[in-house]
């Protein structure tokens, strides 16, 4: 009996050792792994093909090994780096203040529903302004450097993480509250072991929204006013008619967000792995 | 009412209204029972009759529309810790191990210690040692009920509402638990209140066995269980008190509107 109910535990029990990788088991894994690039090799093989052909102007869109090779150079010379890793802190300063406030204003708004009335016209009018409507208005207050730019960052992600927090507070089960009822748990206990666990995944949710539009904002603030990040290195470019750096930035503007959101998603699965609906 | 061993459960003429949509939906009706200390009180009752009502009122988690509950003198208007609750579902915490889970019974202000012990001695009793690392996602029905009976169970409260506990278990670990139970009571001196829809379960359990009947939820009859335990379930006697308690039910089904249903 004990066998049996041990597999229940399935991965995360010490006394099951991890399935040798059969044959049947590692070409599933493979195609899983290989299916979505096969839709992306056709187009850039296509692509390829018609820049080759001289059916693209290469001033306007030049071919992916064209492009491959400007990345390689960038990288090598440090300037991609510089300029992500530029943009990268940016949106790490704006995210911590964003997102600070952000959940701070959620267990409050949460946690009281008069707070929520007495700010639900406020946050009515100012959540659908898009954040690029905020950067000129920044700009005039704060002037074209970092403080505008890290204000922009902090604005878009304080949004989603707020709500997502009001969100999860609210929807925590009522079955599992009636429970630290009957236990006659302290504000404390309930606060710390009952309302936020569970608000846990909803806050997770509302710091990836957070994060990738605080990437995207950060990118709109640099295109307009900046000497360095990715943003600025798009806005040059295009000033040096250089199609191929400007794609290349483009590019790697969606492979840092990707990897952001995979970073997020992993640190996501370690903290709730008793979600079952994650494993 | 209140002797040195405990204090009794007073039912006093509880009505309770819910108001479905806008219909007005009575779940109980001048339900009134004592429950001395230290009793075991079995109910038994068709599905949607208001039992869960009636333990959640005494729970202190639903008021109820009219009537009132007391412990001893005290009036209950709120959940306290001198009564435990084992709800139909298992409700544990998702984000807690079997292990935290049962901890979460324990009193705030419990050595951390001795915790440990009441943990590992309650792990032991439901049958879970070396499941204290696993989340209840990783449990089956009858695991996670388990750990919730373990769970209300650590405070040692004076009385306990136990609401359909062992639904989920298999036979052995029913009649296993059971007989924990009845260890438990016989130690501690609980008053128990226990729902269930096996009538041989009630029997074999209860001091009482009160049969409720539906729309609006009454009590129809209490059955008394004058019989020695350990109870055998095939003596005489308790065959007879089962027949008695079958013949409640039978009575409703030969009603005609039962038919239409
Ligand atoms: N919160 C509620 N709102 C409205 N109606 C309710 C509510 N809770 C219970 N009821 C109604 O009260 C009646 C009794 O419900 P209750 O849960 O007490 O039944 P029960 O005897 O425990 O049934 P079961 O054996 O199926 O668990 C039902 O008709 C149900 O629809
Ligand atoms: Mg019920």
């Amino acid at each position: 009996m004990a066998e049996i109910e041990l597999e229940y535990l399935g991965t995360t029990a010490a006394a099951a050792p991890p399935k040798p990788l059969g044959p049947k088991r590692a070409r599933r894994l493979g195609f899983s792994y290989l299916l979505p690039l096969v839709i992306p090799l056709v187009l850039l093989v296509l692509w390829e093909l018609l820049s080759r052909r001289g059916l693209v102007r290469p001033t306007i869109l030049p071919a992916p090994s064209a492009i491959g090779a400007t990345a390689r150079e960038l990288v090598a010379s440090g300037e991609l780096i510089h300029h992500l890793l530029v943009s990268l802190w940016r949106v790490t300063k704006g995210v911590t203040l964003g997102a600070g406030f952000g959940l701070v204003a959620g267990l409050v708004v949460g946690l009281n529903p008069w707070a929520e009335r007495a700010v639900s016209l406020i946050t009515g009018v100012l959540r659908p302004i898009p954040i690029i409507a905020w950067v000129p208005v920044l700009i005039l207050w704060m002037g074209i450097d970092e403080g505008s730019k890290i204000t922009v960052i902090a604005i878009g992600s304080f949004w989603p993480v707020l709500l997502n927090v009001v969100h999860g507070i609210r929807n925590t089960d009522r079955k599992i509250l009636e429970v630290a009822k009957v236990f006659q748990k302290s504000r404390a206990t309930l606060l710390f072991k009952v309302v936020l666990p569970a608000a846990l995944p909803s806050i997770f949710t509302g710091m990836r929204i957070g994060i990738g539009i605080a990437w995207m904002s950060v990118v709109g603030a640099e295109l307009i006013a900046a000497s360095a990040g990715v943003g600025y290195l798009i806005m040059y470019a295009r000033e040096l008619s250089q199609a191929d750096v400007m794609l290349v930035g483009v590019v790697s503007i969606g492979v840092t967000g990707l990897a952001i959101d995979f970073l997020i998603r992993r640190l996501e699965r370690r903290l709730l792995r008793w979600n079952a609906n994650l494993q | 009412m209140q002797t040195e061993e405990g204090k009794s459960l007073v039912i006093d003429r509880l009505d309770k209204q819910f108001s479905v949509a806008s219909d007005v939906v009575q779940a109980l009706s001048e339900v009134s029972l004592v429950a001395r200390p230290g009793e075991f009180i079995s109910i038994v009752g068709a599905s949607g009759c208001g039992k869960s009502t009636l333990l959640r009122i005494v729970a202190g988690l639903e008021t109820a529309t009219a009537g009132e509950v007391r412990l001893g003198e005290r009036p209950i208007r709120n959940p306290g810790l001198e009564r435990g609750m084992v709800f139909q579902e298992a409700r544990l915490l998702p984000w807690m191990t079997v292990w935290d889970n049962i901890a979460f019974g324990c009193r705030a202000e419990t050595p951390n210690a001795e915790r440990r012990e009441l943990v590992e001695q309650h792990l032991e009793l439901v049958g879970l040692k070396g499941f204290e690392k696993a989340y209840p996602h990783q449990l089956s029905g009858g695991m996670q009920q388990r750990v919730s009976i373990a769970r209300a169970l650590m405070n040692r409260p004076e009385v306990l509402l136990l609401d359909e506990p062992f639904g989920a278990l298999d036979a052995m670990t029913r009649i296993t638990m059971q007989q924990e139970v009845l260890r438990i009571w016989e130690t501690e001196r609980t008053t128990m209140i226990l729902v269930t829809h096996d009538i041989d379960e009630a029997i074999y359990l209860g001091d009482r066995v009160v049969v409720m009947s539906s729309r609006p939820g009454t009590i129809r009859r209490v059955v008394p269980v004058p019989l020695p335990r350990p109870r055998d379930r095939s003596a005489y006697e308790f065959v007879q008190i089962r027949k008695e308690i079958y013949a409640e039910f039978f009575e409703d089904v030969q009603r005609p509107f039962a038919y239409a249903i």
